[in-house]
Formats: structure tokens, sequence, C-alpha cells
């Protein structure tokens, strides 16, 4: 066991780091999706909509830009997977959990925003989402994406 | 200073408009917070790091932009996007433009 070790030692930190990559990456991801439905259900009440909308006269005490953003990466073992799935084509789904999070996490933190200022809805939301970080201009490799949630948020008049 | 990202003030009526007004920053975070989001790019999760570097840069577009609508005699600015572009390896460029208009 050791002689193999000592024989193929770039082999072995690959096995390593996948197997970290898999274990802490899929705990973290658990986890940060249990934290991602209770803060919705939490803060399932304040609106959000895509839409402009109009308000009578008197309704809107004051209104103002409300953000969230979130920067997440994937880990080492689905990133050989998502390079994997190149070769075949078809789904990639190790990264439609990554824009997902980052997306949900994103809107949460604007909603909480607009929640800890008063106010009741937030209108005209957009998402933007961009690569970012050290490998954002290596084309092949995706390693974070970056969420920006924004709209406006509206206080009604009691 | 109101900013809102729809084409007016939600309850107030737009009574001068002045056209565009933009802020942008380029941001690169040091070598230690680069070291640490490398590291964190192995078990994947959310780069702190990077988020607040973002969050600080899009603040300071957005800075910058209300800035030149004061200068204007603007009082709000209306219809405003953010873009993000990464502009070098490891430098993010936030930028953040609007049309600046005044409320009665």
């Amino acid at each position: 066991m050791l002689e193999l070790f000592v024989r193929y030692p770039d082999l072995f930190s690959l096995l390593l780091l996948l197997t970290l990559g898999y274990t802490a990456g899929t705990i973290a991801e658990k986890r940060h999706y249990r934290s991602i439905r209770r803060r919705e259900a939490e803060l399932v009440r304040m609106s959000v909509v895509t839409a402009e909308g109009s308000f009578p006269p008197g309704k809107v005490r004051r209104s103002f830009l409300v953000s969230g953003s979130a920067v997440i990466s994937i880990d080492y073992f689905k990133r050989l997977l998502a390079i994997l799935r190149n070769i075949f084509g078809g789904r990639v789904k190790s990264y439609e959990s990554l824009v997902d999070r980052a997306r949900r996490e994103a809107v949460l933190r604007m909603k909480e925003e607009a929640r800890k200022k008063g106010a009741g809805m937030i209108i005209n939301m957009r998402l933007e989402t961009a690569v970012i970080g050290r490998n954002a201009n290596r084309k092949k490799s995706i390693g974070s994406v970056e969420a920006i949630a924004y709209g406006t948020a509206i206080v009604f008049n009691r | 200073m109101i900013l809102t990202n729809v084409n007016t003030v939600p309850g107030k009526k737009i009574v001068e408009h002045f056209g565009l007004v933009q802020g942008s920053t380029v941001r690169a975070k040091h070598l230690g917070r680069d070291l640490m989001a490398g590291l964190k790019n192995l078990v994947g999760g959310e780069l702190k790091g990077y988020t607040e570097l973002l969050q600080e840069a899009r603040e300071e577009a957005t800075r910058r932009m209300a800035e030149q609508a004061r200068l204007l005699g603007a009082n709000a600015v209306v219809n405003i996007r953010f873009a993000t572009s990464s502009v070098a390896q490891g430098a993010a460029e936030l930028f953040a433009y609007g049309t600046a208009v005044r409320v009665e």
C-alpha cells in the first residue's frame, strides 16, 4: 500500500482531492439547501414580482433599490463530473445546482434587506449572472458563478 | 437621492429628465483572499471574499452614479441596471447605469 503511494503520488493526491471534494462538497450543499428552504419559508410573505406595477396615489410611502448577491463555487469532484459530461453531452446536474443555489441565495439576501428596511414588496426584480474569479477568463472551466438580484422595494402607507 | 430600477419613482411624479448617468469600478482582491478562494474551490460553497468584494464594488459604482446625478441637479435615478464583467484574471468590473430625474 505504502509502496503504491510512493510510486504514484499524483494519482493518490488526485483521489484524495476527489474524496475531499465529494464529501465536503455534498455536506456543504445539503446544509446550504436546508438553510435556503428555511429562509424561503420565512420570507414567503414578501412578494417579489418582475413587473413594474402601478400604485394608486397616496399608497406608497417610499421606495428604494435593494440588492443581494452571492458567489458560489463548485467542488472538485463535481467539476470533474462536468468535464466528463462534456464528452457525452446532456444535462449537467452539478452546474444546475450551482447556479440554482447562487440565484436563490441572492434573491433571499435581497428580500432580507428589504424586510429589514420595512418594505412590503419588491417590484421589477432583475437577475444577473456572471462568471468571476480566478478562472473567469479561462474558457473551459467555470469554477464559480456570481448571481445578483436587484429590484425596487416599496414601503406602503398604513 | 432616491434610487429605483422602475421607470418612475412609485408614488411620485417626475418633473424633469437629465439623461444617462453611470458609474463603474474595477476591483481585485489581495493575494491572501485569492488563495483562500482557490482552496475553497476544492470543496465548493460560497466564496465569501468575492461576495464581499462585489458588494463593495457595486456600492461604489452606485455611489459614483448617484454623485453624477447629484451634480446634474437630479434628486432621483430611475431605471437602474447593473452589469458585471471580468476584465482581467482575478479582477471584476461592476457597472451601474440609469436615468437621472427630478421628482417633486
